[in-house]
């Protein structure tokens, strides 16, 4: 229990930021017409990218001068792949969103 | 985070992530309107390129050393193998496939956060287990839940559903609860904590699979859009881990606007979430004994006729219009019989299709104009001027049991009143019954005429019969 209030003290400014965003997200979507609901989704899926900075950061600080110790090849390796995952979720999510966003501009001249 | 050296770096930094931020909010704002969508993927899609560089370029760790060259090397490899594997599956999957892709990259997501997360667990530095344990389990839950949900799309899964799953279900998700507070507040040995860990990250990634398999049929929107906002909670976690607030916002955003889209959906189909969740849906139905009457079949010319001297046509497509590839014929329909002075609109149920507005691409990819494509609460008042109705491969989306059978599973569920129109033709492959297996009594309605075959090779008779008129 003391660990959570802690971690509630400690990150106080960023719970600030989540109890904000948490409405700021519930506004933004809740007029959307439905029509958009495939589309949105996607592009929200691919925002959720954003774990790839943390793959990015990881791999990035990665010790290569030292892959024999502990954990280290291990933890490359999957950073790697964290990173290939991150980025077909990014990559990817943006240019399907695309695809279908492209298909409804065509017709509307 | 340590204040004792920051450089300008640190700042600029900083400062970019703050701007990608607002261009993820201000993009996802311009996405839920038809005429800015495409413009707000393109700020989302902006906004993550400039964190992902500025990161690269700018960020140090604990000591203040920056990324090397070789890592660098390492990352741009690894951003360049997803990134090409991601675009070219991206471009050529076909629209109608579209629905498991969206599952299959939200899967990616969750792995990514639930490996950053594993990582992480076992680095000194990282002071808060409590988000990292989090960040861990949400994203296992989401990757594997997705796959599922992926293979059901896909159709590599089949619906599995006893009732003794939910018990089953509550009592791994004890499980997975239970491990996360005996890893953090348990006073585990040191050197059992690893281990513990991995068993969670095992239980976790079973749970994300027993969850979704009982969920199917018209329900797999919804689980969807869920495990999406689950994935954004899982990136948020990872946020915490870096302190990093481009991250936390983004993830959180996301995590809210996959709850609010979650909530819609079930709207749609007047069921709640926990309905959803629990209460696996389809089989059975048919619990009050009506009249069957008799399935009336149309000629292929006598349709043609039909339509071709109808003032008023609407077309109802379902997702066996889009399993066929018929939507460009259909359109080719539609002009024929414009050309003929025949008024064409489209009814479009919110969960027509496999996604929520998944009908509304495939139909605009086959050149529908969108003013053509009404929604289900404005057309319905329309319906008992309508002359034909024409049902295309949709089935529950029409079933008036929705309206007047309690005992129906999709009772309440709203419907596209086709039974009130004059007339009522429906293309169907066979007299299957539709996703959530429940008998339509539409099909068997004094009004309806049924014509059977595949959605494609119908519409192409069709089409060629009132070209010869």
């Amino acid at each position: 229990m003391e660990s959570i209030l802690q971690f509630f003290y400690a990150n106080k400014e960023a719970i600030f930021i989540i109890a904000l965003t948490i409405f700021l997200g519930l506004e933004v979507i809740s007029n959307v017409p439905s029509v958009l609901h495939t589309p949105l989704m996607s592009g929200a899926n691919a925002i959720s990218g954003v774990i790839i900075i943390g793959g990015i950061i990881l791999v990035g600080h990665a010790d290569l001068e030292n892959l024999g110790q502990g954990s280290n090849l291990l933890n490359l390796v999957l950073g790697i792949f964290a990173l290939i995952f991150g980025t077909l979720n990014v990559i990817g999510g943006f240019v399907v969103t695309d695809r279908m966003l492209e298909m409804f501009k065509k017709k509307k001249k | 985070m340590d204040t004792l050296n920051i450089t300008n770096g640190d700042i600029i930094l900083e400062f970019i992530y703050l701007v990608s931020a607002l261009f993820f909010v201000v993009g996802l704002k311009l996405l839920s309107s038809p005429d800015s969508a495409r413009r707000g993927n393109l700020w989302a899609a902006s906004g993550m390129i400039m964190a992902m560089i500025a990161t690269m370029i700018l960020h140090r760790n604990g000591e203040g050393g920056g990324i090397k060259g070789a890592n660098l090397a390492i990352i741009l490899g690894a951003i360049a193998f997803g990134g090409v594997i991601g675009a070219v599956v991206a471009r050529r999957i076909k629209m109608t496939a579209m629905p498991q892709l969206v599952s299959f990259f939200n899967a990616t997501g969750g792995a990514a956060s639930a490996l950053v997360a594993l990582i992480e667990f076992s680095n000194p530095e990282n002071q808060s287990a409590l988000v990292t344990l989090l960040g861990l389990t949400i994203g296992s839950i989401a990757f594997s839940g997705s796959m599922i949900a992926y293979g059901k799309l896909n159709g590599n899964i089949k619906d599995i559903f006893a009732k003794w799953m939910t018990y089953v279900n509550l009592l791994i998700l004890a499980g997975v609860l239970f491990l996360l507070f005996f890893i953090l507040f348990g006073g585990a040995p040191d050197g059992t904590q690893q281990t513990l860990v991995y068993i969670l990250l095992a239980v976790a990634l079973v749970y994300g699979v027993s969850f979704v398999m009982p969920i199917g049929g018209a329900d797999m929107p919804v689980v969807i859009s869920l495990l999406n906002s689950l994935t954004g909670i899982a990136a948020a976690m990872g946020g915490f881990i870096y302190q990093n607030q481009a991250m936390i916002l983004g993830g959180i955003f996301v995590g809210a606007a996959g709850m609010i889209l979650t909530l819609l959906m079930c709207k749609a189909m007047n069921r709640s979430l926990i309905n959803v969740i629990i209460g696996a849906f389809g089989g059975g139905g048919a619990g009050v004994d009506r009249e069957k009457g008799v399935v009336k079949e149309v000629s292929v010319t006598d349709l043609a006729v039909m339509l071709n001297y109808s003032s008023k046509v609407v077309i109802v497509p379902g997702y066996g219009l889009a399993v066929a590839q018929a939507q460009h014929i259909c359109s080719e329909l539609d002009e024929l019989l414009e050309a003929n002075g025949v008024e064409v609109k489209y009814a479009i149920h919110p969960v027509a299709g496999r996604m929520p507005g998944h009908m509304n691409v495939l139909l605009a990819e086959a050149d529908v104009p969108y003013d053509k494509l009404i929604e289900m609460d404005e057309i319905n008042p329309d319906m008992p001027k309508t002359d034909v109705v024409v049902v295309i491969g949709a089935n529950d989306v029409v079933n008036p049991a929705a309206l007047d059978d309690p005992s129906s599973p999709i009772y309440g569920m709203p419907i596209i009143k086709v039974h009130e129109a004059k007339n009522v033709v429906v293309m169907k492959r066979g007299m299957g019954k539709g996703y959530a297996a429940i008998e339509n009594y539409l099909f068997y309605a004094d009004n309806t005429r049924m014509f059977f075959g595949s959605a494609k090779d119908s519409l192409q008779k069709l089409v060629t019969e009132i070209k010869a008129l």
